[in-house]
């Protein structure tokens, strides 16, 4: 991220605002905020992942919930077991990883909106075979960690992670990883072959860049952020079910990164919080009375950034001209 | 014996179901071919479709069938058709030039305002008026149901009038000619935004008229009805090719065939649609432009 000078204690600054918050709210009438805040932390791990694909190689994917989901269920199947929070948590990161390269590894040299319509297959194959086989996922029931003996509680190093503050500390030790990863990457040779890839594929292959490999690396890390999220989510609920990992949520995740700047870390983060929370805020502005009406207010609020704002409300300095000079090669 | 009639009633039950998907389909292989843009919100517009249906038909009660159906077919197809033209220069004309994606989150936006528009209208199941005559119509081993038939007929011949407009009028040409290529279509003085609105009225009364006959189908309408058959009908239309037209009509009719082929013959009803989208995923592999799509060259 090359901000400016004064600008580059800005994102310290919200980290320590962030690190603060729980003892603030704490015996408030707030504290429900810190529930909140750790979930909009794990969608933006999920949507800094997203965001390797959609933002910096430039594939729309529409699927991207079923990796999420996959961690989900890999952790809860394997803290079951009687396995520990850590080697559960890679574990369940690499099983992300397999089974996404299992799908890349066909369908990546697709064009365009194919490999949207096939990402979104997956997306729905997972979703059902986690609500049909009933031996292992138990169904749409669900997995409960709650009531299982077997399960080893959370601890890192002398802290036992159990509260909502204490996920939300690991959450956001999470996603600090995970934008320093994203900004690590994207000024690698390896995010500038995505970028070029992005802006042309074919000028990219050109200049030596090995396409589908490049884009395989980018699909299987993206399933790495996606795991880690749902692994954590998995231990944080004690319950899983098919119904937290809808197409709808992985059609709101896309629009997090496209709202926020495709391409853009910053960017994305403010997408997520911006998709997550306008709904929360409207929620307590519009009182009982209008409450329903919160999601009409939102898809209009979702037009209104989509004509006014189309490159992101924090777009990536290098992205640019992307998608025009796709769509002149249509 | 008995295997072969329940072959065939399912055979009928997925064409019925598919000729519906294809009516849906139509609507976004229009749009893609003309905009390259995936038109999220025309589930909802499937959606308004039934429920224009549905108001229409509880207003004018006694009249035939036909007379009424015929009503609510014309009038419903007009309003969606309008209704889609408006959403067209409201939330996507102003990002033509826009970076892809953009379209696609008004889209999005567009769905999610229409669904919650008619969550406040109706939160719940609206029964769809029964007005078609019931019968069933027995041939020797196998049955099939007087709905299903006209169902089957009116998305039929639907499709047929698309295919004579599309191939064998000036503006079903001019249309083709956008989607080829939209600057050159307008240099040969073609007036490409009428164009564009047209195609958007054309698929979306298309979709209507889906929407009708899939509650006439079913029974029964919802706010968030328009969301399955929505992503079928999509699915159908890449498995076709997306942007061909009889690609379409193919992927519809093969995916409702597939999808009730599957509910009988697997162990479990519910995994139908991965059945579905395996299908989609290993065509595409094989055909990685659908079914009809041609392979474009890609240009420098």
């Amino acid at each position: 991220m090359r901000l400016p000078f004064k600008h580059r204690a800005v994102p310290f600054i919200a980290l320590a605002v962030f690190a603060i918050l729980p003892p603030i709210l704490k015996n408030s009438e707030f504290s429900y905020v810190i529930r909140l805040l750790g979930l909009v932390g794990l969608y933006m791990t999920v949507a800094l992942g997203l965001n390797l694909v959609v933002g910096f190689l430039g594939l729309l994917d529409l699927g991207f919930m079923a990796f999420y989901a996959i961690g989900a269920y890999s952790m809860a199947l394997l803290s079951m077991a009687g396995i520990s929070f850590w080697p559960a948590l890679a574990a369940a990161i690499i099983i992300a990883m397999a089974f996404r390269a299992l799908l890349g590894a066909p369908v990546l040299r697709l064009r365009g909106d194919y490999l949207a319509i096939v990402t979104l297959g997956f997306g729905e194959i997972t979703r059902i075979v986690l609500n049909n086989w009933d031996s292992v996922t138990n169904g749409p029931k669900g997995l409960s960690l709650l009531t299982n003996a077997n399960v080893k509680p959370v601890r890192l190093f002398n802290w036992v992670i159990s509260t909502n503050a204490d996920y939300y500390y690991l959450i956001l030790i999470t996603v600090v990883v995970c934008v320093i990863v994203s900004e690590r990457l994207k000024n690698s040779r390896i995010g500038r072959a995505w970028m070029a890839i992005r802006e042309d594929e074919t000028a990219a292959r050109l200049t030596g860049i090995q396409i589908t490999r490049m884009k395989m690396i980018g699909f299987v890390i993206s399933a790495a952020f996606a795991g880690a999220a749902g692994a954590i989510f998995a231990r944080w609920e004690s319950f899983v079910t098919p119904e937290s990992f809808t197409f709808w949520e992985s059609v709101m995740l896309v629009a997090m990164v496209v709202i926020g700047g495709m391409g853009s870390v910053p960017g994305t983060l403010i997408g997520v919080g911006i998709v997550m929370l306008v709904p929360e805020v409207l929620r307590n502005v519009l009182g009982t009375a209008l409450v329903s009406w919160r999601y009409f207010l939102f898809g209009v609020a979702l037009v209104l950034v989509a004509v006014y704002r189309p490159q992101g409300i924090w777009p990536s300095r290098r992205l640019s001209r992307t998608t025009e000079a796709e769509e002149a090669a249509k | 014996m008995n295997l072969l009639a329940n072959i065939l009633e399912q055979l009928i039950n997925g064409l019925t179901l598919g000729s519906i998907y294809a009516l849906v389909a139509l609507g976004y292989t229009m749009v893609y071919g003309i905009l390259l843009m995936i038109n999220f919100a025309h589930s909802e517009i499937f959606m308004l479709g039934a429920f224009a249906g549905c108001g229409v038909l509880s207003l004018v009660p006694g009249l035939p069938w036909p007379v009424s159906m015929a009503l609510a077919f014309v009038l419903a197809m007009v309003a969606c058709g309008f209704a889609a033209i408006t959403i067209e220069k409201l939330a996507y004309k102003p990002l033509r030039k826009a970076p892809r994606l953009a379209p696609l989150i008004s889209a999005i936006g567009v769905s999610i305002v229409l669904q919650n528009a008619m969550f406040l209208f109706h939160d719940d199941f609206l029964g769809f008026p029964t007005v078609l005559p019931l019968r069933r119509l027995e041939f020797g081993q196998f049955a099939v149901s007087s709905i299903q038939l006209i169902i089957l007929g009116s998305s039929l011949s639907l499709m047929g009038a698309l295919w004579l407009f599309v191939n064998h009028s000036r503006l079903g040409k001019a249309i083709r000619a956008c989607s080829q290529d939209r600057e050159a279509a307008e240099l040969m003085g073609i007036p490409v935004n009428r164009m564009i609105s047209l195609t958007f009225f054309i698929g979306a009364s298309l979709g209507a008229a889906a929407g009708i006959l899939y509650s006439l189908y079913y029974g029964s309408i919802k706010y968030n009805m328009g969301f399955m058959p929505g992503m079928k009908a999509f699915t159908a239309a890449v498995l076709g090719g997306i942007g061909n037209i009889p690609g379409a009509m193919l992927g519809g009719l093969l995916l409702g065939v597939s999808e009730s082929l599957g509910t009988a013959f697997l162990p479990q009803a519910s995994w139908k649609d991965v059945f579905a989208f395996a299908i989609l995923i290993i065509v595409l592999i094989v055909r990685p432009s659908g079914l009809l799509g041609e392979r474009t060259a890609e240009k420098v």
